[in-house]
């Protein structure tokens, strides 16, 4: 796949990253950077890190030492992070979880509309029209009115990523997105991420899927004991 | 054979030896809270009682050559439990009312008495009769006779009958200005005026009645027995002795004694209409004039019902918010009332709330009812909704974080309705709970619909038709609500794949 030039404009960049919970080490000194444009894929076997990584970025798993910037929000290792940096550096990154997270207690359309309306500030009917065009971009416009538990598996995980890009967030995170997914499923996923890559989003997806990996990624960052390595 | 003859014979022989042998002990009901000078714990034997209807249940155990075996009811639940054999006769100030003629086997009346009104000296001037308190509370023990000449009042006078559980806080009441006059019979307000200042018994007699013992109908043979003892102690003068001893002698019982010992009939009451007693109809006519008296008294408890509930859980939200989010002390302060209030008995809070703190502020019963029910509830409902918003996924907490909500719009937005649909159900459980709770606030004057029906009970004489009734009409209530409960529970039941 046709990629951006990684160094030219750097959205992330994670400078030896540590995280420790309790006595287990789950990071030890993660570097790496992620250009504009990039989908970079970590991979890994079960309890690597890769996960650990993705909340590290995101804020919700505080590190040791070391330093995550998204563009100019810098989080620092060791250091209590202020409310005001989590909600500068929120603006910028969007995350999927491996189990869709969407809230329960609401229809798909506003599961998409809840956070430009609330968060952002953006007009009711605007954030509306806003989250029905991506339901349609995602092929589920049809599933509007459904609550969480009455989508599929691929319907949720495609709510899932238009309510994460309602928010137009700089970085797109992706935890393990075709774990719940059908070979079809699974293609169709990577058609989607394939075009966000093209509209010039950036993304970085946690998974396990090799072959999901290598069809869509731009490069591929190997997690081992906590340690990042890119692959050859 | 000969063996298993043997042994009916002998089983024959011991049942009817049983049978035979006239019971060794008197059984009879009073109530020790009913206090001095009828029934009271003795200040220095605590486990014994003392008082004029003790000595007069040891003069019928002696007379019967039986031992006196005190049973200790309810004052309200005498009658029933005489009917139900837990005692052979109860003495305790029980009023002699066609009620109880028509349904219980009650002895010759042993004292008479006169329901008298007290008012505070300060209106001493103005209120002297019944007519004179148009527009104003009186309160009285309920299901009495002083309580049936209040609701006569009510629809000819115009003033509000306030229905008390016993007979000492309609006196305090009285002080507090709760109410503006007590109808209560003048043993019982000569005995508060010794402990209270401030009020005067007014010299007018509103009615006349008389303190008798009761049996039930299939005892009228004992019954019987025991008028025959109550003759002649009156003849020879124990009666006497004994109320003098008790201080509550007058003039009134020779001229009582003298009718009885002459053969005159002695109506129950002087001076309230017997006629439209409930006792004297016929069950339907009785369940007709009620039904509607019930009816308003359900939609008492169901307003008290509703509104203390919302308070409740309104409260409870506050309070599990403030144990989930709140720093250290106040989550401290927060465990220690929720603690406080499941620990200890809504009966015991809702007398501190209107009498106990009453002296600082006086709340009206119905508004101290809301309060003391919300104030209990809202510990439950509060643990209801920690457990619930602690239920709440991480995921979806670090979801909504993860869109840039704050926290406060993550626990509005996400948390907290969420933790709603969680504790909908068990909520709708306490609401059923708490509706049949609401029937504690009668200690509190509060009328609804079990207190109403313990009125209907008592002037009837019989609970199946009022407690039938009133079951019908809880279950009415309540089971919208269960469905409702159920049908929530269905809904939101079912997890996010």
């Amino acid at each position: 796949m046709e990629s951006a030039d990684p160094m030219s404009d750097i959205v992330l960049r994670l400078r030896d990253v540590h995280l420790r919970r309790g006595s287990r080490e789950v990071l030890t000194g993660v570097t790496f950077d992620v250009g504009r444009g990039e989908l970079v894929a970590i991979m890994g076997p079960s309890g690597s890190g890769k996960t650990t990584i993705l909340r590290a970025i995101a804020g919700l798993d505080p590190f040791q030492a070391g330093s995550v910037s998204v563009e100019d929000v810098a989080l620092e290792g060791g250091v209590n992070v202020g409310s005001a940096t989590l909600g500068r550096l929120r603006r910028k990154v969007g995350m999927v979880f491996q189990f869709h997270c969407l809230f329960e207690h609401l229809p798909a359309l506003q599961n998409v509309w809840l956070a430009p309306v609330h968060a952002y500030g953006v007009g009711l009917e605007e954030a509306k029209r806003r989250a029905r065009e991506l339901l349609t971009a995602f092929g589920v416009e049809h599933r509007a009115n459904a609550l969480p538990r009455e989508l599929s598996g691929g319907e949720a995980q495609r709510v899932a990523i238009a309510r994460a890009l309602a928010v137009d967030p700089r970085l797109l995170l992706m935890d393990e997105p075709t774990s719940a997914l059908d070979p079809a499923r699974r293609a169709e996923l990577g058609d989607l991420l394939k075009d966000l890559v093209r509209q010039g989003r950036t993304l970085v997806v946690a998974t396990h899927d090799e072959e999901f990996a290598r069809e869509c990624a731009t490069r591929v960052l190997k997690v081992s004991d906590g340690a990042v390595s890119v692959e050859p | 054979m000969i063996r298993a003859t043997l042994l009916a014979f002998l089983g024959t022989l011991a049942a009817s030896a049983v049978l035979a042998a006239p019971p060794r002990e008197l059984r009879w009901a009073g109530d020790s809270e009913g206090g001095a000078p009828f029934v009271e714990a003795d200040p220095s034997h605590p486990d014994a009682v003392v008082g004029f209807d003790v000595e007069i249940a040891g003069l019928l155990a002696r007379g019967l050559g039986r031992t006196p075996r005190f049973v200790l009811i309810t004052f309200t639940s005498i009658d029933q439990s005489v009917a139900r054999d837990d005692a052979e006769i109860g003495l305790s100030g029980i009023e002699d009312t066609p009620a109880r003629r028509a349904t219980l086997a009650p002895t010759i009346p042993y004292y008479e008495f006169r329901e008298t009104l007290a008012v505070r000296d300060t209106d001493a001037a103005r209120f002297r009769t019944l007519e004179d308190l148009r527009g104003r509370k009186v309160g009285t023990l309920g299901g009495t006779i002083a309580y049936e000449i209040l609701l006569n009042a009510e629809r000819d006078h115009g003033l509000q009958a306030v229905s008390y559980e016993d007979d000492v806080h309609p006196y305090s009441d009285l002080m507090l200005g709760r109410v503006d006059a007590v109808l209560l019979d003048n043993v019982l307000a000569e005995r508060r005026r010794r402990f209270i200042s401030g009020f005067r018994v007014q010299p007018q007699t509103i009615a006349v009645g008389h303190y008798v013992g009761v049996l039930a109908e299939r005892n009228a043979p004992l019954r019987d027995a025991c008028n025959e003892i109550l003759r002649g102690a009156m003849r020879d003068g124990t009666l006497e002795r004994i109320f003098r001893k008790w201080g509550v002698w007058n003039d009134d019982q020779p001229a009582l004694y003298a009718r009885l010992l002459a053969g005159e009939p002695v109506p129950p009451v002087v001076g309230l209409d017997a006629s439209a007693s409930v006792a004297t109809m016929s069950r339907w006519e009785a369940t007709r004039r009620y039904f509607p008296t019930l009816l308003r008294a359900s939609v008492i408890t169901i307003v008290l019902s509703c509104v203390s509930m919302g308070l409740a859980v309104g409260l409870g939200v506050l309070i599990a918010t403030g144990r989930v989010y709140g720093r250290r002390p106040i989550r401290a302060a927060l465990t220690g009332y929720v603690e406080l209030m499941r620990g200890t008995p809504i009966l015991l809070q809702l007398f501190v709330l209107y009498y106990g703190i009453a002296a600082a502020i006086r709340l009206p019963a119905f508004a101290a009812a809301l309060l003391g029910l919300a104030l209990n509830y809202a510990a439950y409902e509060s643990e209801i909704c920690r457990a619930a918003l602690e239920a709440v996924s991480v995921g979806q907490l670090e979801a909504a974080r993860t869109l840039g909500f704050s926290e406060r719009q993550v626990l509005t937005l996400v948390r907290g309705p969420q933790a709603f649909r969680l504790a909908l159900a068990p909520m709708t459980n306490d609401f059923v709970a708490l509706l049949k709770d609401s029937s504690l606030v009668s200690v509190l004057t509060v009328l609804e619909l079990t207190k109403q029906t313990q009125i209907f009970a008592t002037n009837l004489g019989s609970w199946v038709i009022p407690g039938s009734l009133c079951a019908a009409l809880y279950l009415a209530m309540s089971l919208p609500l269960a469905a409702l409960a159920r049908r929530l529970e269905q809904r939101w039941k079912a997890p996010t794949p």
